[in-house]
């Protein structure tokens, strides 16, 4: 090397807010990634499901003995081979039924050399049901006559939530505007492009490996264990790269325990992969809802009350679905300064599918309601919304009626961005006037916006993350890390913080985060926290690795270690750049000198923030945060059809990490809310799923997606990684909202049961145009 | 149909990524299944089972075809490039350099029959505008992105294609 170059100093920079690629990308782009749905393991069997296709039903009888005789079948399990071994959040769910209570209900699995085998065998299982009557409404299931779902959850009550804070009667009576409304919102599923998918393997010893795509592998192994009588203990759990999850894969679903109860059985791998019809149909849903919300005023704008009752339709089993008034409440007392909030939920369980989490997790239902009332008072007040929204807006310090404690907020400057951006109240103004003239298409503008938890949330015991991190002799970093990769680009942030603290190129940094045993604790990718919670810990890590480097350079080289710097992979002084040493060559001398030394460190970073509580006052997240949306669309009055054409989006972000990946995650989030806004929904009859096929369930697809025009802002939060705080469900919770207030802006109707299909429009614009020229119409 | 009976497999020759392949198979057999699991080439990825994805896209004969519903003995005597016949000498293709650093990819599913129906799209329109990309694309589902990003990174690849 030229000795000049060598010499030149090295200027301090920084990763943070850069735009980094995910260090997997090269291998997902040329077909080199291999995804749990391509793996095969030698000896392995395929195992299959068969589902019960009918909503509420006792089984007779059920007979496999032709289908155990076919050459190439190893076992087929019934209800018998899982009796008692009770799993899910009540253990209301077992893995094989001997009682159909929803559509996919799991009623015998097969194991067999291959799929067509595996196919013909299930063929073969003759099952005699005699049907039952259904609920399937949550109304239907509260009567008191209702047929009961499950023995031991009387009057098909689930889960059951409320809070109250204030005199409600007094805040109703001291209210001079009071909206009062009910909101139906609908069953939509993940999409997730790779379909569910497990293999499991039993070992000699009796331990299960189960390869996966959980994104919370340590309480996977808990919520698992019960569906197979096993101890947590006994289960490692490897996670190869998945094709999305989106929440779908926070919980354990049947076909998982039948992936192992197959393997134990055959002592051979078994492989159980969805079609993309079963995923349709047995794969979670985001929890449907119906919300009653009531919400007051007085005449100078100034909010006074917000009330909700919600009921959810529970579906057969419960999984995380029916928890999700944990985040509904928190919306609804904390979405704008609320003093006095009434909050009721009642989970009912029918014969539908049922729900799991999904990005958003509540949020979504919530904000729908909120985010339209805002508008609607804003609308009887006469008052600029942006006004109107400022008043009630929180500021840093705030706390709320759960006592979350806001302390950087930023939704005034939300607010403020993305009214300003997208010329919101002006164009508000005048498309309101425009609505009542003439023409096919109208314009509309709609803002929305929410809080969200943007630091973890503490529902369980812990909210924490482990790191190891090691350092070898070349200046490679591994780090192990409890954090699941998803899709969502955790690698990305760890790589570039953990590049950042030791100065070393991005692509000299591994992490290892598949395989349970080796991995340290984390609750899970759910919550907004990966960034946060995996980031802080990360950084906590690289941190003391970089300590324990700059101490044994500051002895070997008797310059101080705080006026030592780790750049560009040398130790360098800190004030002017100039190279101490090689930093791999000052790895090896610790490694090699007479009192050797190893730099390998471990972090457990546990939020600074208080566990939910059963009386749901507490501040249960170590950051929130706030989005405002503004939607501008064009509605064709004539056939419903919205066109979306531009989103303005103003989100408090803390601090961006990294760029690129942030803003991947904003777009992502907004197109699933787009969907669910207009397009997205399965269409059920009597616990029938009718459109299981992308053919009849809409997602978005590129020509749909509108111009975005997306504002970071960045509140600095002190306690998140160099500021940040968790940013990835916000965007899908505010966009429905907004292109209702859009489309309300337009055409002058509200929509309270999402999606906004063009024949939900259309028929809406029709119907309106009858009744105001109703009589003469008919003449 | 049972197991005793035998189905007349049929000689099919096909190029895949410029490698002549010679197989007996059964007529049944669909291409995306020759593909992943004859030949090996998981690359190409089964999401929908029935056209509507656009995961498994494969080129046959330069034309973009979602390799899930056409059977391998249709292909018979044809070439087919998969995203594994991209990379050009250890070198990526332009669009899949383009994907890597412009974030075209999340999860990542989806990124093979977004790249090979990219490749059809940019084949016969080197210059596309941003309207004829997502055209290009709509036969292709993403559930990460939200498409942007997809598009940024096929009007990147096709700036560095012209040179």
């Amino acid at each position: 090397m030229n000795r000049k170059s060598s010499d030149t100093p090295i200027e301090k920079t920084t990763l943070i807010g850069k735009r980094v690629r995910k260090p997997d990308a090269p291998d997902k782009a040329t077909g080199k990634t291999r995804y749990i749905n391509d793996m095969v393991l030698p000896q392995m069997l395929i195992g299959k499901i068969l589902h019960a296709g009918r909503p509420h039903a006792e089984i007779v009888s059920i007979d496999v003995s032709a289908a155990e005789k076919l050459p190439g079948v190893h076992c087929v399990l019934t209800g018998k081979d899982a009796e008692g071994l009770r799993f899910g959040f009540v253990r209301d769910n077992v893995a094989l039924k001997n009682r159909v209570r929803c559509e996919h209900d799991e009623i015998a699995a097969v194991a067999a050399e291959t799929e067509e085998i595996a196919d013909r065998a299930m063929a073969l299982i003759t099952v005699e049901y005699r049907d039952l009557p259904g609920v399937f409404t949550p109304e239907d299931g509260r009567e008191k006559d209702a047929p009961q779902i499950h023995d031991d959850f009387p009057d098909n009550k689930s889960l059951h939530f409320e809070f109250r804070h204030g005199d409600l009667a007094a805040a109703e009576a001291a209210s001079e505007i009071i909206v009062d409304n009910v909101f139906r919102v609908h069953h939509v599923t993940h999409c997730c492009m790779g379909t569910s998918c497990a293999i499991a393997d039993f070992d000699s010893n009796g331990k299960l490996t189960i390869w996966s795509q959980t994104q919370y592998p340590y309480n996977y192994k808990m919520d698992l264990a019960p569906a197979l009588g096993m101890h947590p203990g006994d289960i490692r759990v490897m996670q190869p790269p998945v094709g999305g999850a989106f929440g779908s894969k926070l919980d354990v679903y049947p076909y998982e325990p039948i992936a192992a109860l197959l393997a134990k059985k055959t002592g051979r791998p078994v492989k159980v992969m969805f079609s993309r019809e079963e995923e349709f149909r047995s794969s979670p849903t985001r929890q449907p809802a119906v919300i009653h919300m009531r919400t007051g005023c007085t005449r100078n704008g100034t909010l006074t009350f917000r009330s909700a009752d919600v009921l959810l339709d529970n579906g057969a089993y419960t999984s995380w679905g029916p928890t999700i008034p944990v985040v509904m409440m928190r919306t609804t007392t904390g979405h704008y300064r609320v003093p006095v909030v009434h909050f009721n939920a009642q989970a009912i369980y029918t014969n539908n599918p049922y729900a799991g989490s999904f990005r958003g997790y509540g949020n979504v239902q919530t904000t729908y309601a909120t985010a339209q009332q805002m508008d609607m008072l804003a609308e009887q007040l006469d008052m600029d919304p942006i006004d109107f929204h400022l008043k009630n807006a929180q500021q840093s310090g705030e706390t709320t009626p759960q006592q979350a404690f806001l302390r950087e907020c930023a939704l005034d400057e939300c607010l403020r961005t993305a009214a300003q951006a997208s010329d919101y109240s002006a164009k508000h103004r005048r498309y309101t006037l425009a609505r009542e003239q003439q023409g096919r298409y109208k314009k509309g503008i709609g803002l929305a916006s929410s809080i969200h938890n943007a630091g973890g949330a503490k529902i369980h015991k812990s909210d924490g993350c482990g790191t190891i991190l090691k350092v070898d002799d070349y200046a490679r970093v591994t780090v192990i890390t409890g954090a699941s990769e998803i899709g969502q680009g955790i690698d990305a942030v760890i790589n570039l913080i953990v590049a950042e603290e030791l100065g070393i190129p991005l692509e000299h940094v591994t992490i290892v985060n598949d395989d349970s045993d080796i991995a340290p604790w984390d609750v899970g990718v759910h919550a907004s926290r990966t960034t946060f919670i995996a980031g802080n810990g990360a950084r906590r890590a690289a941190v003391k690795a970089r300590q324990q480097i700059l101490n044994a350079a500051a002895r070997m080289t008797e310059i101080a270690a705080q006026d030592l710097d780790l750049r560009g992979g040398f130790v360098v002084r800190e004030d002017c750049g100039t190279k101490v040493i090689k930093l791999e060559k000052l790895l090896r001398r610790m490694h090699f000198q007479p009192e050797p030394e190893l730099v390998m460190v471990t972090d457990y970073y546990e939020p600074n923030s208080e566990p939910e509580g059963a009386d749901h006052r507490s501040d249960h997240s170590a950051a929130y945060s706030h989005a405002v949306h503004v939607a501008e669309i064009t509605v064709d009055t004539h056939t419903g059809e919205i066109r979306v054409d531009r989103i303005t989006s103003a989100q408090d972000v803390g601090r961006v990490i990294n760029r690129m990946g942030l803003e991947g995650q904003i777009e992502g989030g907004i197109a699933i809310g787009l969907g669910y806004a207009l397009s997205e929904e399965m269409q059920l009859e009597k616990g029938m799923l009718k459109n299981p096929c992308f053919r009849d369930y809409k997602v978005l697809t590129a020509p749909e997606m509108p111009e975005l025009d997306l504002h970071f802002i960045e509140s600095n939060c002190a306690e998140g990684p160099y500021g940040a705080k968790g940013a990835s469900e916000l965007p899908t919770i505010v966009i429905a909202p907004a292109i209702a207030n859009a489309v309300y802006n337009a055409t002058g109707i509200r929509f309270f049961n999402p999606p906004l299909t063009p024949e939900k429009v259309a028929r809406a614009i029709w119907d309106r145009q009858q009744t105001e020229t109703g009589p003469s119409a008919d003449r | 149909m049972s197991m005793s009976e035998v189905i007349d497999k049929v000689s099919i020759q096909v190029t895949v990524n410029g490698r002549s392949y010679q197989r007996e198979v059964e007529p049944r057999l669909l291409l995306v299944q020759l593909i992943r699991e004859e030949l090996g080439l998981t690359g190409t990825h089964i999401g929908c089972d029935v056209t509507y994805c656009g995961a498994c896209t494969v080129l046959v004969d330069g034309n973009p075809v979602k390799s899930c519903t056409m059977l391998a003995v249709q292909a018979d005597g044809q070439e087919i490039l998969t995203v594994e016949g991209l990379e050009q000498d250890g070198e990526l293709h332009p669009l899949q350099k383009a994907f890597s650093e412009n974030h075209g990819l999340q999860c990542g599913y989806c990124t093979p029959g977004m790249l090979m129906s990219s490749m059809a799209l940019l084949a016969e329109n080197p210059d596309p505008g941003p309207d004829e990309i997502r055209k290009g694309i709509s036969g292709n589902l993403c559930r990460c992105t939200g498409y942007n990003n997809i598009i940024k990174s096929i009007q990147a690849a096709a700036k560095e294609m012209a040179g």
